[in-house]
């Protein structure tokens, strides 16, 4: 137990410093969080068939993401049950059974402990069925998995709630090929992990610390990204969750298939209509390559963002580990998946033209926030209702609101101090 | 053909070196414009995110970047406006351990290696990378870079931002 009284730290419109900064808070996270609700692990398409493997993170603790011979998702701890040693430190690839490297004890795509080498060293009552590879419950939605230490929390589709529907509406990128990984840009800052959470739903740095992006844009495309000026918002979906729209009219990429193809696009129609594509499949694909025009974030480690999945391991409590997963379009046209990996280096990644300005940005902040002493992070911009988009009854602000920020704190208050 | 213009087409092992070593120099001031024209019309500036794909256009890279995106890339890096890049780290790199993997009439291809520190805010960093360089003599008798890939040596593993060229 801690002698921090959490419930304190978190007020409606502020967090106390001490949430990015205090090692025994962050310790208490990990086990009030992230061992204790549904964290992201990776996508169906990382394990697309029987024996395929990722290797991820549950929090602090490795796993092992696997597809099993009847094809079931099973997320193993990464500890041989002998004396400990990681079972496998390949990022993903295929494997019918994990050899541990240090005495040779293997297991199953499933857990089961397979073989146990010199077996009759051990007493006779030795059952192989008590050492299986730890398994955590794993639940899935729209192709996202999730696993949790906790087999008493409610249900991934309850957790989710209303967030169900805005995922259902990012995967439609997939312009009804379904949604593929494509490749992850990693990279680490010198900052709290809830810094990088607060700010996929944070619309206000987006002109100012993304100038230089926004400036390598076609005029078209810069009018595009002027996320402020749009009518966009944002909303409180529940249990931590939220979301931003930031281009109202790239909510829903099935609608408006008829409008014109924005200049930007031009080559790509055109390489998909000489690729024999029809009409209106280089509409789906044109306007699905762009992106949704929404972040949704899911409480506590990954977002649905416009194009691409940003998931966030917390390292320690001043390191925090980001990963950019680009996405394509499962069995769709190749030229358009090459466009997707384009556009996604443009902005993303260590180099892109907006990651190292978020980083450095975010840096900024762990630095600043150990000037002072009893001083508070301020979460209190924007507190009107935008009229009629929010879904009715749902806490919602102007795209510019910290309403998101607001929502993962209570979530984080709620679950710290339950 | 002659021989004396043999002569001037090929392109030695110290010509390419001393080439590099120019354009080491230049990214280090962060002198990003004449960096602009050290390049062919197709070149391609390429930092990957895997050691040896089949396909640096299939997958997924940290840069791949034509001359459009050469040229936006160095405006914003000198806009003033970037906040990784305002103030910039400083960095200082050597390229070393040239080999010649391939040479023709009027091109060389090397590999090499890079070692880069940098500095900012108290962090010192290390960058060390695999290079490969395709060089080209234009008609005007001047080097020019055809291809340069930074593999760096932790290339599928965790970055920090990075706020200049490599
Ligand atoms: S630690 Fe794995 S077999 Fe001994
Ligand atoms: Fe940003």
């Amino acid at each position: 137990m801690s002698d921090h009284d959490y419930a304190t730290l978190v007020r409606e419109d502020r967090v106390h410093t001490s949430l990015y900064r205090d090692g025994t808070i962050f310790d208490e996270e990990m086990d009030r969080i992230f061992k204790n609700t549904w964290v992201w692990v990776a996508h169906e398409s990382d394990v697309p068939v029987k024996n395929s493997f990722k290797t991820s993170w549950v929090g602090r603790e490795p796993v092992i993401v696997t597809r099993d011979r009847e094809m079931k998702v099973n997320v193993l701890l990464n500890r041989c049950r002998h004396r400990a040693a990681s079972v496998c430190e390949k990022k993903k690839g295929k494997a019918s059974v994990f050899v541990c490297p240090y005495h040779g004890w293997s297991y199953d795509p499933d857990g089961t402990l397979r073989k146990v080498p010199h077996a009759a060293g051990y007493p006779e009552d030795f059952d192989k069925s008590e050492f299986p590879l730890i398994s955590l419950r794993v639940e899935t939605y729209q192709g996202m998995i999730f696993a949790t230490f906790n087999n008493d929390i409610e249900p991934l589709v309850d957790y989710l709630g209303p967030a169900r529907k805005w995922m259902d509406l990012f995967m439609k990128q997939g312009a009804g090929y379904g949604v593929k990984t494509l490749g992850e840009h990693k990279f680490r800052f010198p900052g709290n992990w809830k810094i990088q959470l607060e700010n996929t739903t944070d619309a206000y740095h987006f002109p100012i610390v993304h100038k230089t992006f926004l400036d390598s844009l076609d005029a078209e495309t810069e009018n595009v990204f002027d996320v402020l000026g749009q009518g966009g918002w944002v909303e409180d979906l529940g249990n931590g969750h939220s979301v931003m729209v930031m281009i109202p009219d790239l909510i829903d990429l099935e609608d408006n298939l008829d409008a014109p193809i924005p200049d930007r696009f031009a080559e790509l129609a055109q390489e998909l209509r000489d690729e024999g594509h029809d009409d209106a499949t280089v509409r789906k694909v044109v306007r699905a390559v762009g992106g949704s025009g929404f972040n949704l974030n899911l409480f506590p480690n990954v977002a649905c963002s416009m194009a691409f999945f940003r998931v966030l391991r917390p390292v320690t409590v001043e390191e925090t580990e980001i990963m950019h997963v680009a996405i394509g379009m499962d069995g769709g046209p190749a030229a358009g998946n090459r466009e997707r990996l384009r556009l996604h280096e443009h902005f993303q990644g260590p180099m892109g033209f907006g990651t190292p300005d978020d980083a450095e940005g975010w840096e900024r902040v762990q630095r600043g926030a150990h000037a002072g002493e009893d001083l508070w992070i301020m979460l209190n911009r924007g507190v009107d209702a935008p009229a009629g988009v929010a879904e009715p009854g749902h806490n919602a602000g102007d795209v510019s609101a910290e309403t998101g920020m607001r929502a993962a704190y209570q979530q984080w208050k709620r679950m710290m101090t339950a | 053909m002659s021989e004396a213009l043999e002569m001037t087409a090929t392109i030695t092992l110290a010509e390419a070196t001393q080439f590099i070593w120019a354009e080491a120099d230049l990214l280090d001031r962060l002198d990003y414009k004449p960096w602009l024209k050290l390049w062919t019309e197709g070149g391609k500036y390429i930092i990957p995110t895997e050691r040896d794909p089949a396909d640096y256009a299939e997958v997924l890279n940290i840069v791949y970047d034509n001359k459009v995106m050469r040229e936006a890339r160095a405006k914003r890096l000198l806009s003033g406006f970037s906040m990784s890049s305002a103030p910039p780290a400083r960095t200082v790199r050597t390229v070393s351990r040239f080999v010649v993997t391939a040479s023709g009439y009027d091109f060389i291809e090397l590999r090499a290696a890079q070692m880069l520190a940098e500095y900012k805010y108290g962090h010192m960093r290390f960058l060390p990378a695999d290079m490969r360089y395709r060089i080209v003599r234009a008609p005007d008798g001047a080097l020019l870079l055809d291809e340069k890939i930074v593999t760096l040596i932790n290339a599928e593993d965790y970055q920090f931002g990075i706020g200049y060229l490599l």
